[in-house]
């Protein structure tokens, strides 16, 4: 028996030290991206999320403008904490849609009543069926979609204010 | 000691208050809770939520989550395998919006090959080990 192979197995349990301590000290990514960009948005029709604004179809992004899509519900706190960014971003021109996921019409109204309201038009996604049909997993969300109703960007978690001008560029983008 | 008891029972009553207050005021979907009829058409949907990861809680799979969200998840894959739809062609269908990452089943690819051939070659060098040494021994 050659004397070097009583080392290997030593040798492999290091091995696995150092890979696990690689990956220990690696940060965890928790988001789940979507894989609908460059595709277009599927088909669907939604009753509007309040009494305020328009409902929200596909229909309505093939107008040939680029908007944002925002997935956003009023029991979600970091949308709160998004919602100057969002009017800051309408401010500077981007038409911003929405749906609200899971939502009841009372309890958005009072949302939007409090935090402001950027939205041209908000759906009510009540299964939920919105969101799995653009891969996005969790709210807040913000997507790009331009003016042939093609996905062009997803941004995962709350807009800080340095994504504002990510955004814009990426709206200008898919001009 | 009291003193210890109340602020032990402060701390549960705060882990249990913070996630409810992060859950939507919607009455869970059609089918998130409820079987289908068909038991036949019930039984293929357990096999699949099974295998769907929640993308909410990401350790747990659509069947263990009590999240809304894989409650909707459900409801999409139970009325889906009622209308008829093929268990594979409803997995197909999310992993096309949220890659590998959302199936539990295990495929072979570019990445994971390595997973289903280690197995095989550690058998084989045994086989070969095995096979000299019993030739040796003869």
């Amino acid at each position: 028996m050659k004397r070097w192979i009583l080392w290997v197995p030593l040798a492999m349990f290091f091995g696995f030290c150092a890979l696990f301590a690689y990956h220990l000290a690696r940060p965890k990514t928790e988001f789940v991206a979507s894989t609908m960009i460059g595709r277009p948005l599927p088909e669907f029709s939604l009753r509007a999320a309040v009494a305020d604004r328009p409902a929200l179809a596909t229909a309505d992004f093939r107008d040939g403008k680029p908007r944002l899509f925002n997935v956003f519900a009023s029991w979600c706190i970091p949308c709160a904490a998004e919602a100057p960014q969002l009017e800051m971003l309408r401010r500077r021109g981007a038409d911003i849609v929405a749906v609200a996921i899971r939502d009841r019409p009372d309890d958005v109204a009072d949302f939007l009543s409090r935090y402001g309201n950027p939205y041209s038009r908000i759906g009510a996604d009540d299964l939920s069926e919105v969101q799995l049909g653009i891969g996005s997993s969790g709210v807040p969300e913000t997507f790009v979609i331009d003016g042939d109703g093609m996905i062009t960007y997803q941004h995962i978690g709350d807009i800080r204010a340095s994504d504002v001008p990510v955004l814009l560029q990426k709206l200008e983008e898919a001009r | 000691m009291m003193h210890l008891r109340g602020l032990m029972l402060a701390l549960l009553a705060l882990c249990v208050a913070v996630p409810v207050a992060a859950q939507d005021s919607l009455p869970p979907a059609p089918y998130a809770y409820n079987q289908l009829s068909d038991p036949q058409q019930e039984a293929a949907a357990q096999a699949l939520m099974q295998t769907l990861r929640c993308l909410k809680c990401q350790s747990q799979s659509i069947a263990d989550s009590d999240a809304p969200m894989a409650g909707d998840m459900r409801h999409q894959v139970r009325t889906r395998i009622s209308m008829g739809e093929d268990p594979e062609a409803i997995r197909a269908w999310l992993i096309d919006r949220y890659g590998d990452y959302v199936s539990y089943a295990p495929t072979i690819s570019e990445t994971t090959w390595p997973l289903f051939a280690v197995p095989l070659l550690l058998i084989l060098v045994a086989l070969i080990v095995l096979w000299r040494r019993i030739r040796r021994r003869a």
